[in-house]
């Protein structure tokens, strides 16, 4: 629980699976950190989805389960964009698990 | 997964706040619609509360979840009945209650609000009609 991630000089504290302990503390720049721990780069795609996510949590208060956000992606950001495999090429941990986590969000919720 | 289908019904009779009844039983229908069954919730009771309009939790320091409901209807629930006489001992109208959009990604059938406030024969004639009922 004691965990911590460095960023811009300020730690910020996590729990044992990455996921921001306080929504509060989230910064764009905590998405680049966590981003580069998981050797990933963050392009205007990545953008897309984590803002698209952090809209959907401050609207519903719950981060939504990876069948809902393709759905809901697809609504939003075009038919093309809203399938598995482009939310996987993008976040190759889970779209919702890992791009919920570099979003600043609780751990989706019917994510088992 | 198997092929049968059974329908669920939920049901709620609890104040949202003071206990986790309510907020337990939201996760475990957004949870369980993974499940493919054909799913519906049921508000009695002080469980017609969860469903009101304009709720604000800071004075208890709890989180106000009753946004959240507004998704149920991208998590495959079909239908939202309210208990008129519940409401109605209450004060309460359904003009006092959230509305939950339900889209169909397939068909794209839309239909703009799935609460519907029911009478005392509807709700004993859908907990009859239901094969699981979990009650909270």
């Amino acid at each position: 629980m004691s965990d911590t991630i460095d960023v811009e000089g300020k730690q910020i504290p996590v729990d044992e699976e990455g996921y921001l302990s306080n929504l509060n503390d989230w910064v764009p720049a905590v998405a680049g950190v966590m981003a580069q721990q998981d050797n990933l780069e963050l392009t205007d795609e990545h953008w897309d989805i984590i803002n698209f996510l952090r809209e959907y949590y401050e609207e519903y208060q719950i981060a939504p389960a990876v069948r809902v956000l393709t759905k809901a992606v697809g609504k939003k950001l075009g038919k093309e964009k809203g399938n598995s495999k482009y939310l996987y090429s993008l976040f190759p941990y889970g779209p919702a698990k890992q791009a919920c986590r570099f979003a600043g969000l609780p751990k989706p919720t019917g994510c088992v | 997964m198997s092929d049968t289908v059974k329908k669920f019904l939920y049901l709620n009779r609890k104040a949202p706040y003071g206990t986790i009844y309510a907020w337990e039983a939201l996760e475990v229908v957004l949870i369980g619609a993974a499940f493919d069954q054909e799913v519906s919730v049921m508000f009695v009771d002080d469980g017609v509360y969860q469903l009101t309009k304009g709720q604000d939790t800071k004075g208890i320091g709890m989180k106000n979840f009753s946004p959240t409901y507004r998704t149920l209807g991208d998590y495959e629930v079909r239908h939202i009945y309210v208990d008129r006489a519940s409401l109605e001992a209450r004060g309460l109208s359904a003009d006092d209650l959230i509305e939950v959009a339900f889209e169909d990604m397939e068909t794209e059938e839309e239909i703009d609000n799935i609460v519907e406030v029911i009478d005392s024969a509807q709700v004993s004639e859908l907990m009859n009609a239901s094969d699981v009922i979990f009650s909270f």
